[in-house]
């Protein structure tokens, strides 16, 4: 699976001005809502599943990097985007390190084998340091777009 | 069970030399995979042992401390794995690593989190 396969160019964000972890989590989710990849009514719903899936565990999976998600029956295929933090947000990581790059994905509820392989498409490209590395540094919304597109066209495809 | 190599070695003394590696297979059994949650489980658990520990699947190697590396398999329910534990305390770290699989990490079919 690809990044375009299930990141929403339109709401990913360089810059988010939350500081807490509901607050970075409910401006992700606001942003799906702006490029209209969720319904604005379902925005609430959606950021009480995702706060209720991290009670279970943190998805700050290492590396500065968190990947809040949950199920969600209001959307049809999978959908997420992504968005970096410039001052990173205490998010209980395993390694504890503070999170800058956050990828936010709402699955339906009946397709686990999509969110396995966005999950493994998200932490193989990440294994590379340099694309960890720019991706933090992104001044532009379109810088990170054109990372995920030369991450794309570049990575193992699988 | 388990499959013992041969890299045990005895020093001058007639030591054991404490480099046993020993391996298992598991079967991931939950209907989600191994997503976050059990990822993070098994990295957990698998750095409270000295032992280095290693998943297998046909194509790659992912060490087991890591939560991204683990994510990397894409196990989905159904998948066959190895684990490799090689240190002092790898029989207890592969029982421990194979007890998260065997009790399905917790999860069950009809539960709304992934």
């Amino acid at each position: 699976m690809k990044f375009s396969d299930f990141v929403a160019a339109d709401a990913v964000r360089s810059h988010v001005h939350a500081a807490t972890k509901e607050g970075v989590i409910r401006e992700m989710a606001q942003s799906l809502v702006d490029a209209g990849k969720i319904a604005a009514g379902d925005l609430e719903g959606i950021v009480k599943a995702i706060m209720k899936r991290e009670d279970l565990g943190s998805t700050g999976i290492g590396r500065g990097v968190a990947v809040p998600h949950t199920k969600h029956p209001s959307v049809n295929k999978l959908v997420g985007t992504v968005a970096v933090s410039q001052q990173g947000i205490d998010f209980q990581s395993l390694d504890g390190e503070p999170v800058q790059l956050f990828f936010l994905l709402v699955s339906p509820p009946d397709r686990p084998g999509d969110h396995l392989r966005a999950l493994e498409n998200i932490s193989r490209q990440l294994r590379d340091d340099s694309f960890c590395r720019l991706l933090k540094a992104a001044k532009e919304p379109v810088d990170i777009q054109h990372l995920l597109e030369e991450a794309d066209s570049h990575g193992v495809v699988s | 069970m388990n499959a013992e190599s041969p890299e045990s070695v005895r020093d001058a003394a007639g030591g054991l030399q404490q480099e046993e590696t020993v391996s298992r297979e598991v079967v991931v059994v939950n209907a989600a995979g191994l997503h976050a949650r059990p990822a993070d489980l098994l990295a957990r658990e698998a750095r409270k042992w000295q032992s280095r520990i290693a998943f297998v699947n046909d194509s790659q190697r992912a060490d087991g401390k890591s939560i991204l590396e683990l994510l990397t398999l894409a196990a989905e329910a159904g998948t066959r794995l190895v684990v490799e534990a090689t240190g002092p305390d790898a029989r207890e770290a592969l029982d421990a690593i194979g007890s998260l699989f065997e009790s399905r990490f917790n999860e069950h079919e009809n539960d709304q989190e992934s």
